[in-house]
């Protein structure tokens, strides 16, 4: 072997090491600062990844554009709805006092709330904007309780990375990372325009995220689950509509 | 063989002397081969983004102004298609097939890589002389009455001079200055006024369109005005010489010979 081959063997391979270990370090520091989306994988992973880290980098503590009360839509569109199940249907005889939001997962100490105990908790409104992935919109004020407030209560672990949220309809959760879970305008949402929240909007209990797109904004809440895996749950891609072809991380 | 220098200008020669049949190139290629690569790229990734498109707009085939809009209210206008969601009163009685999972994550990877492949190229634009050079008409090449002449001769379907294979004449120029820095500007814009996230960091972003809704009413339409500039960039190449054209963005050269067929 020349020396000249030797030396570009060398060379080459320095600069092969060098390449996969600057992609390993931009992966590693990626992860670290939680810029890696439970759904990072297949044909799309890349463009999941890329909307999910820059729009982190950006957002992290933004606040979703608000509304004056004269830009309340008079007709807001609840879209379309599964049938209710029986379960559902008994808890709505009872004016839903027997509905309990239960909080496991990494926390102190588990627990399970009733919808009067959630409204005993200090209220909060914000008028903002309902966006579908579909293009349609419109604009509603929503009261409840910041999530963040109920998950100080149960004490978070701090290596907590998500909290997964179930809904009554069959087959029907999500999950959010702790930047929007602890954002203060994701709410557990009770209340509409001043009123009950309507059953065709979520009621009695919906999550709230006015930065990502209606889909992520689940109705009917009854638990929730923090975690630092989303392995755990379903296919590990974050959400039932994530295995339904609907992205995870939805803030476009 | 390739024929030697003709009056048409840059085409490749063999050089008289030195070296024998060795083809010297004399001029540099017709096309870069950064223009040729982000031409080819973006083509791609636009041909993805209209399907996509597309597909979202089945979805909901009714457009709005202002802040919001939905099927309780007025709409500004609305295509007559059938649409893939149930509640969208189209007068069809059918519902298509949702396709909007795979379509807005394949809208979105193509638009981040439109986007790459649009910085690389406007960067390099610019510190290449390439739009200094190729696509800024010079002070003494504006005239209306050219362009005049061009649009007539275009609208009358006459075949580009043969000067046109190694230049771009003055409507070209002009044509492919308003894609670049104003047409794919304003549909990346539009798009991002889209983003509830974005618009949270950057509300001037759909604020300054008019609302959620009309920026979505001109993502459409700038969209529109994206596909109408293809339909006449592909007949302005096949009234030229398809082959020749598309050669010439592929390899980088031009055969002056060959030119038209």
């Amino acid at each position: 072997m020349s020396n000249l081959s030797r030396r570009k063997l060398i060379l080459s391979g320095l600069t092969a090491t060098a390449g996969v270990a600057g992609l390993g370090v931009a992966a590693r520091l990626a992860q670290k600062y939680g810029l890696v989306p439970p759904d990072h994988g297949g044909l799309y992973g890349p463009g999941e990844t890329l909307t999910y880290a820059a729009q982190r980098l950006l957002t992290r503590h933004s606040m979703a554009r608000e509304f004056s009360r004269s830009q309340i839509s008079p007709r807001p569109f609840p879209n379309e709805l599964a049938p209710l199940t029986d379960d559902f249907k008994r808890l709505q005889a009872g004016g839903f006092a027997d509905w309990r939001l239960t909080v496991d997962g990494m926390v102190h100490e588990s627990a399970s709330f009733s919808l009067s105990d959630l409204k005993s908790y200090p209220s909060r409104s914000h008028i903002t904007e309902v966006v579908c992935e579909e293009g349609w919109s419109y604009i509603a004020e929503w009261i409840g309780v910041p999530l963040s407030h109920v998950l100080n209560l149960v004490g978070v672990h701090p290596q907590a990375r998500y909290v997964v949220y179930t809904s009554t309809e069959p087959d029907t959760w999500d999950s959010i990372d702790m930047a929007d879970a602890l954002h203060p305008q994701t709410f557990l949402t009770y209340g509409m325009n001043g009123g009950e929240l309507p059953v065709p909007h979520g009621g009695p209990l919906r999550m709230r995220l006015p930065r990502q797109i209606g889909y992520k904004s689940l109705k009917f809440i009854n638990r929730l689950t923090v975690t630092d895996d989303m392995k755990k749950f379903g296919k590990g891609l974050g959400s039932a509509a994530r295995e339904a072809g609907y992205a995870w991380y939805v803030g476009i | 063989m390739e024929t030697v220098g003709s009056a048409q200008g840059p085409v490749e020669v063999f050089a008289a002397s030195s070296v024998p049949a060795v083809p010297a190139r004399t001029v540099p290629p017709r096309h870069s081969v950064l223009v040729r690569i982000t031409h080819w790229i973006t083509t791609l990734c636009f041909f993805a983004l209209l399907l996509t498109g597309a597909e979202i707009v089945i979805s909901h085939p009714r457009f709005y102004w202002g802040e919001t809009g939905n099927v309780l209210t007025k709409p500004l206008f609305q295509l007559h298609i059938p649409s893939s969601r149930k509640l969208v009163p189209t007068g069809y009685g059918y519902v298509l097939p949702d396709q909007n999972g795979w379509s807005r994550a394949l809208h979105f990877q193509a638009a981040w890589l439109a986007v790459l492949t649009g910085l690389l190229y406007a960067i390099s634009g610019f510190f290449t002389g390439h739009f200094r050079k190729n696509l800024l008409p010079g002070k003494s090449a504006f005239s209306w009455r050219v362009l005049w002449h061009e649009i007539t001769d275009r609208l009358r379907l006459k075949r580009p001079s043969d000067a046109d294979a190694s230049s771009y004449n003055l409507l070209q120029r002009l044509s492919y200055l308003l894609v670049i820095f104003v047409l794919f500007p304003l549909v990346i814009w539009t798009g991002l006024a889209l983003s509830p996230a974005f618009d949270s960091a950057f509300p001037a972003t759909v604020t300054l369109l008019g609302g959620r809704q009309s920026a979505r009413t001109l993502h459409f339409f700038v969209s529109v005005a994206l596909v109408l500039f293809l339909l006449v960039h592909l007949m302005m190449i096949f009234l030229a010489g398809f082959w020749s054209r598309t050669r010439a963005m592929i390899t980088g050269r031009i055969d002056a010979r060959k030119e038209g067929t």
